[in-house]
């Protein structure tokens, strides 16, 4: 019997496999960053332990940054607190630490791949549940707990079972105006929000083979809405174009070799998976989500499920949600009115995002009762907007072109969403609160983001698109 | 890590689906750089009300629910890894979560700080709820050594799964990194093969 992909990474960084006990499971990559680690490094200092690999561990500041004026202190004295707290913590430990002000600076799952620090068959971690990101590259990638990271700087290991398998193969083309966050929210809608709980997921098929890099970041990073701890996609020549002559990457013959190495990372054609899931990419709308978690999804022309039409004992928190969302019951999206545009987060921050949203808005206009802002994922993106004039054309719609971090994604930081407004957002959560307390997101893909900015309300952006722009 | 071997408790029921750890405790409040003090802004939103004044309807309002056990709905700790929702919860005093189904960070988050999470059957978890409607002070009793809940107002019981390793390691107080920290020669000689290859 073969292997999965998931398998042949997982078994090549088994330290020890012993009866009765979970895996001890060697780590390749460690990414820190400024909210989940510092409990971390004070577990060490009262253990009095060295981070045990701290070339193997990299840090960057990203969920408590403002997004503007970043040159300047950060004004919210908790948030400098603990931004300042990860630069002592990395100086002390000998982390090496891409802060605010870095060319390098973003956000975490952003900058590892950009950087060619993310590789396939490697094992990495973050104290973050997006981290199942750098999956795309063929590496097996999860979120983990404060007191992982702490194991993982004390000993490049972690005590793990090891997952079930599932592969989910898309296959077909994708129609016009449809894109990966469109099929990942999709395929979401359809297994639920826990319904890839306890589950690496394989990302197969014609569509996800025909997808760039970014696309299949943008995939892969939302694994764990569904409850998978991570996802990944087998590498081919796409990832490996995308990876050689990074900073980071391999060079030489260390490139040779580790290439030779990748192009053994498939699932075996007689492998088993725990479950397995098809889909017809031509059966994929632009997606919307209504309610409150992420498995609450609906192609854009269609009307939200009923409340009848839900199992009896979810009718409770069904309602709720919809309450909370100020949807009716069985109401179509189409039309409603929305106060704010979030383009941006480790979902969708990238080049290709960027781009799709400046080809679209190019000669176009924001509503005037919206706020858009467009923040991009790394300083190294910010630079090349610019570079492009992307930002040029942002202004000239109204749009604000902000500074790399995560931003309104998760209500942490300055760039909040006011209490009962509508946003429609390119990240990855719509729980209750989640963009700044009271807040309604609707999650959605860049394309429909901006065309909800142009209208200033929830749009189907098929029908303001003239050729594809994600062709 | 703290030990953990039998509690007879009342229970809290919050018996909302998808709680996920935005609402256990919403990403405002992980500005601090210890573990100490997430009790107070446990379940915030739901909790208190714009002006921090108590929403009367929701349960750890009401004191005619208290424990150290809570009882929520389906895929609980849903969403983001923070283990500051294990923190928080245990900070404001609850020593276990009972649920028919949990999301896997935060499952592993809360056994590594020694708050139980158990997985019962959507129907156990449906009497609990019953027990605890029908008798606010109803206790459950959980035995982690015989891996059982029962109800002690009706004796009904139930099993249930915890993995062998999690469970030493909660009945005797240590965790993962003492572990590990003992297997230092065996990552020594991987990473070593590791280079050869």
């Amino acid at each position: 019997m073969g292997k999965t992909l998931v398998e042949k990474i997982w078994d090549a960084h088994v330290v020890k496999r012993d009866a009765g006990f979970p895996d001890i499971l060697y780590i390749d990559t460690h990414f820190i960053h400024e909210v989940t680690s510092p409990q971390a490094f004070d577990g060490l200092r009262k253990r009095g332990l060295p981070v045990f690999r701290p070339a193997q561990t990299i840090a960057t500041a990203d969920h408590n940054v403002p997004t503007w004026n970043q040159h300047l202190p950060i004004q919210e004295p908790l948030s400098r607190y603990q931004v300042d707290m990860l630069t002592k913590n990395c100086a002390e430990f000998g982390v090496e630490l891409y802060g605010l002000g870095h060319p390098y600076q973003g956000i975490v799952h952003v900058i590892g791949p950009e950087l060619g620090i993310t590789l396939p068959g490697s094992t990495i971690v973050c104290g973050d549940s997006h981290t199942s990101t750098h999956g795309a590259f063929g590496a097996i990638a999860f979120g983990i707990g404060t007191s992982q990271v702490e194991q993982v700087l004390a000993t490049q290991c972690l005590l793990q079972q090891p997952p079930k398998t599932m592969r989910i193969t898309v296959d077909g083309e994708l129609g016009t105006g449809v894109g990966a966050k469109d099929i990942i929210l999709y395929i979401i809608a359809k297994i639920s929000a826990a319904g890839g709980t306890g589950y690496f997921i394989e990302y197969a098929g014609s569509t996800i083979r025909s997808l760039s890099m970014e696309a299949r970041m943008t995939i892969c990073n939302m694994s764990i809405e569904m409850g998978a701890r991570g996802g990944l996609i087998a590498p081919d020549d796409i990832t490996f174009d995308y990876v050689n002559g990074r900073e980071f990457a391999p060079k030489g013959a260390a490139w040779d070799s580790a290439l030779a190495h990748w192009k053994t990372l498939y699932s075996d054609a007689d492998a088993a998976f725990d479950a397995e899931l098809h889909i017809d990419a031509s059966d994929i709308e632009p997606m919307i989500t209504y309610g409150t978690n992420p498995g609450m999804g609906v192609g854009i022309s269609q009307q939200i499920p009923t409340t009848a039409s839900q199992e009896l004992s979810e009718r409770p928190s069904y309602e709720k949600a919809l309450n909370y969302m100020g949807i009716g019951d069985d109401a179509s999206l189409l039309g409603k009115e929305i106060d704010y545009v979030f383009i941006g987060s480790c979902t969708n921050s990238r080049m290709e995002d960027l781009r799709a949203v400046a080809e679209f808005v190019k000669g176009r206009q924001k509503a005037p009762n919206v706020v858009v802002w467009i923040v991009p994922g790394s300083k190294q993106i910010e630079q090349q907007a610019i570079a492009e004039g992307l930002d040029k054309v942002f202004e000239a719609a109204g749009f604000q072109l902000r500074e790399p971090g995560c931003s309104a994604c998760l209500g942490m930081n300055e760039d909040k969403i006011p209490a009962g407004k509508y946003c429609v957002s390119t990240s990855n959560r719509n729980f209750e609160g989640r963009q700044g307390p009271n807040s309604r997101t609707f999650l959605a893909s860049p394309l429909t983001a901006a065309a909800a900015a142009i209208t200033g309300r929830i749009t189907d952006v098929r029908s303001m698109l003239t050729e594809n722009i994600y062709a | 890590m703290k030990k953990f071997t039998t509690l007879t408790s009342s229970v809290v029921p919050l018996p909302i689906e998808n709680v996920d750890t935005d609402q256990i405790i919403p990403a405002r409040f992980l500005k601090a750089t210890t573990r100490e003090g997430f009790g107070e802004n446990l379940f915030c939103d739901w909790r208190y009300d714009d002006s921090r004044t108590p929403r009367q309807g929701f349960v750890l309002n009401n004191p005619t629910y208290s424990g150290k056990v809570l009882v929520a709905g389906k895929n609980f700790g849903c969403g983001s890894s923070r283990e500051h929702a294990a923190w928080a919860l245990q900070d404001y005093g609850f020593d276990v979560v009972i649920s028919s189904f949990f999301a896997d960070i935060f499952k592993g988050n809360a056994l590594n700080n020694g708050l139980l999470p158990i997985q019962l059957s959507d129907g156990f978890v449906q009497r609990i709820l019953l027990a605890v409607e029908t008798d606010p002070q109803a206790q459950v009793t959980v035995d982690l050594a015989a891996q059982t809940v029962t109800i002690e107002t009706t004796k009904e019981y139930e099993d249930f799964e915890i993995n062998p390793y999690k469970k030493s390691c909660l009945i005797n107080g240590y965790d993962d990194i003492d572990f590990i920290l003992n297997q230092r020669q065996a990552i020594e000689q991987f990473e070593q093969q590791k280079a050869v290859v």
